[in-house]
């Protein structure tokens, strides 16, 4: 699946950073968009891939799909909560 | 004060002789790990007081005040009790219960560790058996408290249940699990039972709430780790409710009061042995 099927109004690679800056760096670009806009985040296969998603959900926002990049890299699509 | 000090007994009351004559150290109890405030301001006083003004954090969560005199211990005692502070144990009895911040604090947590851990202390703390025994409580798979290392272990863990229904196939559970468990195929997710170590990552990331789980309890015996170590080994199926876990914990420490002989850790009992005596008792148990 590609990530072009997607749609989103916002993007950052987090894959030049790791734990716990990872979802530091993902967390200050959701903070810049408004509720119910999405972002587009790739990551790191392992342990951002098996973090970073529930570390949204944990703050409120919404997981929209989680795409095979097949080249070790993960995208995740999140849409900002409301109160988040 | 007599002259002949009974150190073996003063040891069962939480004091330990110093290398320094005349002096000791006396643990004190904490279950759980937990101490609030107001015990922290009276070992504080005590610790200036009585000792150097100091105290020292055991491996198991307790907290040991060196330089005790042995002839003050009463006295000390008498000031820690006001503070709501009791001495610990040492030598052949159930041990202080300890435990991580578990499923009330910590995000990751499957089970109530604090409560758990305060109920076991109720139930078995100071027990005399032909040994020490250690029992910890650690709220998941993560392991932080490291419950294998105990005589009895227990880690909190989840029987999970899927809704496909709920799902959207976002995949987001698929990599959060470890143990490569789970697969997605025709838009479903497919759970390997065999590679499944109840760890609840799957609950916690899914977004749709499309995996549900019920928290239990995964039970090591055995387990040491001082001169000789040993990891605790499981017996029985994840345990879902307190009665059960009580009826099996029971079932172990009564095992190791009957068959043990004196001064033999419960894992060289079950070298002496063999397992086969414990595994029964404790299925017993476990089916009640
Ligand atoms: S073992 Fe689990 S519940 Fe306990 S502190 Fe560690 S991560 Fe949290
Ligand atoms: S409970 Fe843990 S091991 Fe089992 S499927 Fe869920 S994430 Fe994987
Ligand atoms: S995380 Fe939930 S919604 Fe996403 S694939 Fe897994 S079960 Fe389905």
């Amino acid at each position: 699946m590609s990530q072009t099927e997607l749609e989103f109004d916002e993007f950052v690679d987090i894959t030049d950073v790791v734990c716990p800056i990872t979802f530091v760096k993902a967390k200050v670009a959701i903070d810049e968009l408004d509720a119910g806009q999405v972002l587009a985040i790739r990551m790191n296969d392992g342990e951002p891939v098996q973090n970073v998603p529930r570390s949204f959900k944990d703050e409120g926002h919404k997981i929209i799909k989680l795409t095979d990049g097949e080249d070790g890299t993960y995208t995740l699509y999140v849409k900002k909560g409301e109160e988040a | 004060m007599a002259d002949e000090i009974n150190y073996a007994e003063l040891k069962k009351g939480g004091y330990m002789k110093q290398k320094q004559k005349g002096y000791g150290s006396l643990r004190l109890k904490v279950v759980g790990g937990n101490l609030t405030a107001e015990n922290i301001k009276t070992v504080s006083e005590v610790a200036e007081k009585y000792g150097q003004g100091y105290v020292h954090m055991t491996s198991r969560q307790g907290i040991e005040i060196p330089f005790i005199k042995v002839e003050q211990l009463a006295e000390v005692k008498e000031a820690l009790i006001k503070g709501g502070v009791e001495a610990g144990v040492c030598g052949p009895r159930v041990r202080t219960v300890t435990a991580c911040q578990g499923s009330e604090i910590c995000p990751s947590g499957c089970i109530d560790t604090y409560t758990l851990a305060k109920e076991l202390d109720e139930r078995y703390f100071g027990r005399e058996l032909p040994h020490k025994f250690k029992f910890g409580v650690t709220g998941c798979q993560n392991n932080c408290l490291k419950a294998e290392e105990n005589d009895v272990g227990i880690k909190g863990g989840m029987d999970i249940e899927y809704r496909e229904d709920l799902c959207f196939s976002c995949g987001v559970c698929i990599k959060a699990c470890r143990s490569g468990a789970l697969s997605l195929a025709d838009g479903k997710v497919v759970l390997d039972p065999a590679k499944c170590n109840n760890c609840a990552r799957c609950v916690k990331s899914c977004p749709a709430d499309a995996w549900t789980g019920t928290p239990g309890y995964i039970v090591s015996f055995g387990g040491t780790f001082g001169n000789f170590v040993y990891k605790g080994e499981e017996i029985v199926p994840l345990i879902k409710d307190k009665e059960t876990l009580f009826r099996v914990t029971d079932a172990a420490i009564e095992y190791f009061e009957e068959n043990a002989k004196p001064g033999e850790r419960f894992r060289k009992t079950l070298e002496r042995l063999g397992t086969e005596g414990l595994t029964e008792k404790v299925n017993a148990a476990y089916k009640g």
